[in-house]
């Protein structure tokens, strides 16, 4: 089944941190990647740019409206996320332990997992 | 004359229609009055004046071509003075790229540029670049006949090819900004203008490509810089460090649009050494005293200018940032192990400075002996002298 790791994280400008620490950083995170790559666990994942990027669709009656932003008004925001194929929770748990990160948080979600299930069962019968 | 410049491919052909036209200007406007547009009417004279030449020299065959567009611009009818603008702002464009071709030496691009773009006559070039008259005139018409010899396009390089072709831009803008910044007080007020003329230049620059984040950068960087202008130089024309400057002599408002400016230039991550110069520039504008100074911060942001353009000069520039947030025997670490920069000026003074902090004064004064030895300016030399006279109490 799949889970989607979501790293929530203080957002830091280039500015914050020194390009031996961003390096050291992503050599590690690609370490990790290619394990879980390795392990058949890897889905999908990637880094976003920083929130006042973004843009939102609110939803109503009418037309959809576009707006800028979000802009934050916590420090911690949704910073990257994984999507692994793993057997259970334990096994995400497992994974996750191993982010190389010293500080952040990781939010671990069981994806709906509908559609794809449904069409191989269908595929099955 | 960028218009046509771009038209007519012909530099000294454009120069001088516009130079008849506003012959023609000055018999006429005192007589007719000014008329109302009198930038476009500049332009119909002198796009007339052209085409009156070329027929005149008989050069026809290969000359057909411009001819026949020179036409077809005359029978356009005149345009609205907005898209006019537009269209004059474009050529401008395609020409400081031509002006800024990487193939041609950097003197002639800032010559080039200077002459075509900033409107100086080649005398007040000459004077600007305290070079003489006659080298500069030659350096120009090498610079022409370059072009002309490898058809250099008129035109605003693809995308890909941008990478190649700004930095050349930049460069040459940067140099011709620090040629009016760097002027000694003696030095004419042409040359202080030219920081001036690079500043329009740049914000020229900016408008045509606001997605560069470089252009903006250096801007920005120009702005900052400039911003300190009037604390520079004490009341005899000596230079002043940075922490000596009285920061309320500092201009708020360049700063200001600096500040955001270099935002802008680094939303989208250290691109390039102007945004980071930038951003350094911005670290020393935001502290409101010399000790306020975020010293750690300048020296990531040095860190991330080795990383992304390194240099012997640009090491010396980090270990001083260095020197000034881990101690100065970290900074002297640093600087001992650059290669390269024996006959540089700055990295002495720069060393004697972290010795006398680390009271190591026979050092300190072998280093200031050694700065002497590489033709300081007047004001550098007053000042090594008095720092040797102290170190060798």
């Amino acid at each position: 089944m799949q889970f989607m790791l979501a790293l929530i994280a203080e957002e830091r400008s280039w500015e914050d941190v020194t390009p031996d620490e961003v390096k050291k950083n992503l050599a590690e995170m690609g370490q990790f990647n290619a394990e879980l790559t390795e392990a058949g666990a890897w889905v999908m994942g990637g880094g976003l740019q920083e929130r006042a990027t973004g843009t939102t669709v609110h939803y109503g009656d009418g037309e959809p409206l576009v707006t800028d932003g979000p802009f934050a008004e916590t420090k911690e925001q949704l910073s990257g996320f994984w999507i692994v194929d793993v057997e259970s929770l334990d096994e995400a748990l497992a994974w996750a332990k191993r982010i190389p990160f010293t500080s952040n948080h990781v939010e671990i979600r069981p994806m709906v997992s509908g559609g794809k299930e449904l069409l191989e069962k269908a595929e099955r019968s | 004359m960028a218009t046509l410049i771009r038209v007519t491919g012909d530099f000294d052909l454009a120069e001088e229609a516009v130079q008849e036209a506003f012959v023609v200007a000055l018999e006429r406007w005192p007589g007719e009055g000014v008329p109302s547009n009198p930038g476009a009417w500049i332009t119909r004279v002198a796009r007339n004046r052209a085409i009156d030449r070329i027929r005149r020299e008989g050069v026809l065959r290969d000359k057909v071509a411009v001819l026949e567009h020179l036409e077809a611009l005359r029978a356009e009818p005149e345009a609205e003075p907005g898209k006019q603008l537009g269209e004059i702002a474009d050529d401008r464009l395609r020409l400081i790229f031509t002006c800024c071709h990487p193939a041609l030496a950097i003197e002639a691009r800032v010559a080039l540029t200077l002459r075509s773009l900033g409107g100086l006559s080649t005398p007040e070039v000459a004077r600007a670049l305290l070079a003489s008259e006659s080298a500069t005139a030659q350096r120009i018409v090498r610079a022409k006949r370059k072009i002309a010899a490898n058809r250099i396009p008129y035109e605003v390089p693809a995308a890909e090819q941008m990478p190649e072709r700004l930095p050349a831009v930049l460069a040459t803008l940067y140099l011709i900004f620090n040629e009016g910044y760097l002027a000694a007080s003696d030095a004419a007020l042409v040359r202080t203008e030219l920081s001036g003329e690079a500043i329009r230049l740049c914000r020229a620059l900016v408008a045509m490509l606001p997605r560069e984040p470089e252009v903006c950068g250096l801007l920005a960087l120009m702005l900052l810089t400039d911003a300190r202008r009037a604390a520079r130089l004490d009341r005899d024309g000596e230079l002043v460090l940075l922490e000596d400057q009285g920061r309320a002599l500092w201009d708020r408002e360049l700063i200001d649009e600096g500040l955001e400016l270099s935002h802008a230039a680094a939303a989208r991550g250290p691109t390039g050494p102007y945004t980071v110069q930038a951003r350094i520039a911005a670290a020393h504008a935001e502290a409101a005293s010399a000790d306020e100074t975020d010293w750690e911060r300048i020296a990531r942001l040095y860190a991330w200018h080795v990383e992304i353009a390194p240099g012997p000069v640009v090491e010396l520039n980090r270990a001083a940032a260095v020197a000034m947030c881990e101690g100065p025997q970290r900074g002297l670490g640093l600087i001992d192990a650059i290669d390269g920069l024996d006959g540089y000026l700055p990295l002495h003074t720069a060393r004697a400075d972290l010795l006398r902090r680390l009271d190591r004064s026979e050092e300190a004064a072998e280093a200031y002996r050694r700065a002497l030895e590489l033709e300081p300016n007047p004001g550098e030399r007053r000042f090594i002298e008095r720092r040797l006279a102290q170190a060798s109490e």
